[in-house]
């Protein structure tokens, strides 16, 4: 059968982004045509600025070069402006009269400077910042002129004028506002960076209007007047005044346009065989000048043009940074305010220090930084999700480090790190090599990093710090998609899968890969489990559990080591043994050579070194000595830690050790979104350290403290102290209550303490304290789960199940 | 003695799992997949050695439980940007009976050069 033709018009960033993505799921699904004005292939125009002030070239910013058009069997053309499209033969033609029919055809255009309509303003000498023609026009007049004047004092202006500055040229910027960048910056910021560039030798005329551009001897613009009258010298003039969307093409094809052309939230224009992304695109509206949101516009066109038709663009926030080296700047949302919103703000015009976020009903919903802009993305992570920022109001200015962030901060200031600083200290990766990987493969997303470099692609722990770095690396291109899939199997995030399963009523896997139309066959290593999780979260007792979708840890229900070998932990409840129980262990161990023995840091007793195939043997020996599995290897109850508590300690006010054991027996054999551990202290000594557990009692005299979403691990997170009560059974209830909300709404592998963290405490209270029904069906759904959790899965193996899992077939030549 | 041995039943090689071959010294992972394909490979992860057949299977591919490398199976490959290979192993299935292409004289199914 014939391929389809697809045809795209504009070899720019967001086009070719379309295209690599709809060559990642369904390639040869077309044959391709591409056809570009200018003479390069695809390259990154965010970077013109950094080639322009001579810290990359245009070869550093080729994002596919010729080479990769031919791989992946693109028909490219270069230099041919397109300036008809036949639609009713599906036809476009080029300026040289070359032809291309089309069954999809795909408009990238992207956008034109805005050239202010002043006399001269078509003199030689008169350009815009656009392309890499404008930049090399720029670089040579540098050469030859002295006299730059850039017109607008926004993103692009600044850079040119940066840029010029860096060349060598004495540059001024005209701007017509009364302060720079003013659609991104308030007042006080834009003051800070006009006296930092200004300190870079700049100069500045702001509220300024441009009158006329002066035709010198030679024919070249020679002065710029503007309307007070005043006149300056000008060698080489600058526009950097705005962008209007190219819809000229289209406009001339009769596709309707307004202000870009109008897309829906599939990216097709009012003709179906059209599609179109970019700069050039009017969607509900808004024409997007940043990468990011093009990037997601491109995502959704590839998935339409793949004939997949199950995803929409809804829209983006989106956030500004200048890349101009020795500024810092950041700014998203509505940064000015009005009179229903609060601004806090810190200043300190000594330091160049400037924040200022604005809150209104209690959500984030603008931020301006100037200087120390670490924590930027912390604060758009916070105005996308609409997070409910009371709990922190006080120390939001001051970061996110500032509230203990279990492990998903941007930590330092990673630009100030040394190349051989390490950032993965699981996988041993430095700072050199993660920015050289972003740069010599250019790699724009955290995905790729991870892939690439494999940082932070195992605990996760400095996910912020590789953010930043590529963030700083690349410039805007930090932005995450407001969404998340779960998975690179699906476009559904955790939260609509798990909504999906339980609104839908989907309890097995493959409904839910029908349903949600997963892209893979199988899914994969992460989603598997994910899945299997919230299937047995949400179905206990009708979803048949799948061990094959499990990790192999708790498919073997031991933890793999790094030589392939087990290790066993029995259950102590509440940390109690006894000689009886010590001698079988001692047995057990010297029965199958244990080669290490020792003692968990919850309390128990770990058996390293264990053969795969000895592990139903070893059971067997256990289960017969009383023991059952401590689920150490699980992302599953844990450990319930105790201190002596009143039966021995003179400080201890209650039965801590008891109301542990208690627990430990209401709660073991419970599968979790990721491992849970409890503790009991018998008084604020704290000894049992409770208030680093994802839920911790203390007792006191008087009652029981209950302390939720603490982490001692990777990040330490001290707990929120969620209520005090007075007897043990409600200690019972809200346990089970607690962990039954968290297993039911917590994505997985997403511990306690950054669960409290997205969701607010307020939330937990709400749902626990407040909602006193809510509470009680939380703790009898936490219990009905419990029936058919609570089986020994040593037992039952000793027994005889899963044996061809631990068996290994021998043959020998 | 012939190339091809019995290892095991189709039914004791459940779809999406592996099971363990020992020939002499040599582990061997035979895996089963979602579309009954069986496929085998030396039990040895290219990056740092871990048990592939522990791994959770998906398509053609195994994940290893160690570090998450993703090996397809049929070719031996580690999918990129991972680099590495596998030795593969000759499979057939006949009257549900699931044989492995073994001896010493067996040249490798695939080409990969094993680094130590």
């Amino acid at each position: 059968m014939q391929k389809m033709k697809l045809v795209m018009v504009g070899n720019g960033m967001a086009g070719m982004r379309t295209i690599e993505e709809l060559l990642k799921i369904a390639p040869g699904l077309y044959d391709i045509t591409v056809f570009g004005a200018e003479l390069h292939p695809n390259y990154n125009r965010i970077l013109l600025s950094p080639v322009l002030a001579g810290e990359q070239t245009v070869q550093d910013i080729v994002l596919n070069s010729m080479d990769w058009y031919a791989e992946n069997g693109i028909h490219l053309h270069l230099g041919k402006k397109i300036d008809k499209i036949d639609r009713k033969n599906r036809v476009v033609e080029a300026e040289d009269g070359s032809r291309a029919e089309y069954d999809r055809l795909l408009l990238a255009t992207g956008s034109n400077p805005f050239m202010l309509p002043v006399p001269g303003a078509d003199l030689p000498g008169v350009i815009s910042f656009r392309d890499i023609a404008d930049v090399e026009a720029m670089i040579s007049a540098s050469a030859q002129y002295k006299h730059a004047v850039v017109i607008g004092g926004g993103l692009l202006g600044l850079e040119a004028a940066n840029g010029l500055k860096q060349r060598g040229m004495e540059v001024s910027v005209v701007h017509i506002a009364p302060w720079l960048m003013e659609r991104q910056l308030d007042e006080p910021a834009a003051r800070l960076l006009q006296k930092s560039l200004e300190d870079k030798g700049l100069k500045f005329l702001l509220q300024k209007q441009t009158a006329e551009l002066v035709r010198g001897e030679s024919g070249r613009v020679c002065a710029v007047n503007f309307k007070d009258g005043e006149s300056i010298p000008a060698d080489l003039v600058v526009m950097a005044v705005g962008i209007r969307p190219n819809t000229e093409l289209a406009e001339s094809a009769g596709i309707h346009c307004h202000r870009g052309i109008v897309v829906n939230d599939t990216m097709q224009t009012f003709d179906p065989r059209v599609y179109a992304v970019g700069e050039c695109v009017n969607h509900r509206g808004v024409a997007y000048g940043l990468v990011a949101p093009l990037f997601e516009q491109a995502k959704v066109a590839a998935n339409h043009l793949a004939e997949y038709g199950i995803s929409r663009y809804q829209g983006s926030v989106t956030s500004t940074k200048l890349k101009v080296t020795g500024i810092d700047l950041f700014s998203a949302g509505d940064f000015t305010g009005d009179e229903g919103t609060e601004s806090l703000v810190f200043s300190d015009p000594g330091s160049g220090d400037y924040k200022k976020v604005v809150i209104k009903d209690n959500k984030l919903v603008g931020a301006c930084l100037y200087g120390d802009t670490i924590n930027g993305a912390w604060y758009f992570d916070l105005l996308r999700e609409g997070t409910d920022i009371s709990q922190f109001r006080k120390t939001i200015l001051f970061g996110q480090h500032h509230l203990g962030d279990s492990g998903h901060g941007p930590a330092d200031h990673v630009a100030a790190l040394p190349d051989t600083a390490e950032i993965c200290g699981c996988n041993g990766v430095c700072k050199g090599d993660i920015v050289k990987a972003i740069v010599d493969k250019k790699l724009f997303t955290l995905d790729d990093v991870r892939a690439h470099t494999k940082a932070s692609s195992s605990c996760g722990s400095c996910t912020g710090l590789v953010e930043a770095l590529l963030a700083h690396t690349v410039g805007d291109y930090s932005v995450a998609p407001s969404k998340k899939p779960l998975c690179k199997c699906t476009e559904h995030s955790h939260d609509e899968v798990i909504a999906a399963i339980k609104d839908k009523g989907l309890k097995s896997m493959r409904a839910v890969f029908d349903f949600l139309e997963w892209k893979t066959p199988d899914g994969c290593a992460s989603c598997r489990p994910a899945l299997n999780y919230y299937l047995l979260a949400r179905w206990p007792g009708e979803y048949q559990d799948d061990k094959h979708s499990r990790f192999i840890n708790e498919r073997a229900h031991g933890n793999i080591q790094k030589d392939g070998s087990f290790s066993v932990v029995p259950r102590m409840w509440g940390g109690l043994t006894n000689p009886k129980e010590l001698r079988a262990i001692a047995d057990v161990a010297e029965k199958y050579r244990v080669p290490e023995v020792k003692v968990t840091g919850g309390q128990r007793i770990d058996l390293f070194g264990v053969k795969k195939e000895d592990l139903p043997l070893m059971w067997k020996d256990l289960s017969a000595a009383g023991f059952v599995s401590g689920h150490a290897y699980g992302k599953a109850l844990r450990t319930v830690k105790t201190c002596v508590g009143s039966q021995w300690c003179r400080f201890g006010t209650q039965d801590s050790t008891g109301l542990g054991v208690k627990l430990e027996q209401l709660t073991w054999g419970s599968w979790m979104p990721h491992k849970y551990k409890l503790a009991v202290s018998g008084c604020p000594r704290n000894c049992a350290e409770a208030t680093i557990k994802d839920f911790g009692v203390v007792c006191v005299d008087s009652g029981y403290e209950l302390h939720v979403g603490g982490n001692g691990g990777i990040k330490v997170r001290v707990t929120d102290l969620l209520c005090k009560v007075e007897t043990e059974e409600q200690v019972m209830e809200y346990c089970g209550a607690f962990a039954q909300l968290y297993r039911e709404e917590a994505h997985y592998l997403e511990r306690t303490a950054p669960w409290v963290e997205r969701v607010g405490l307020n939330y937990i209270k709400q749902r626990i304290l407040e909602d006193e029904k809510g509470r009680v069906e939380l703790n009898e759904r936490f219990k009905h789960g419990q029936r058919f959790a609570q089986i020994d899965p040593w037992k039952e193996r000793a027994e005889g199940v899963d044996a061809t899992e631990f068996q290994t077939i021998r043959i020998s030549a | 003695m012939s190339d091809w041995i019995e290892v095991a039943k189709m039914e004791e090689l459940p779809r999406l799992s592996a099971r363990v071959v020992q020939f002499d010294t040599v582990k061997i992972a035979v895996f089963r997949t979602s579309q009954d394909a069986v496929l085998a490979v030396k039990d040895r992860c290219p990056h740092r050695g871990g048990p592939l057949s522990q791994g959770i299977v998906h398509g053609n591919l195994v994940t290893c439980p160690m570090h998450n490398w993703r090996i397809d199976l049929a070719t031996g490959e580690a999918v990129q940007p991972d680099q590495g290979c596998v030795r593969t192993y000759e499979t057939k299935v006949e009257d549900g009976r699931v044989y492995l292409r073994l001896s010493s004289a067996a040249a490798n199914a695939n080409s990969c050069v094993e680094h130590a």
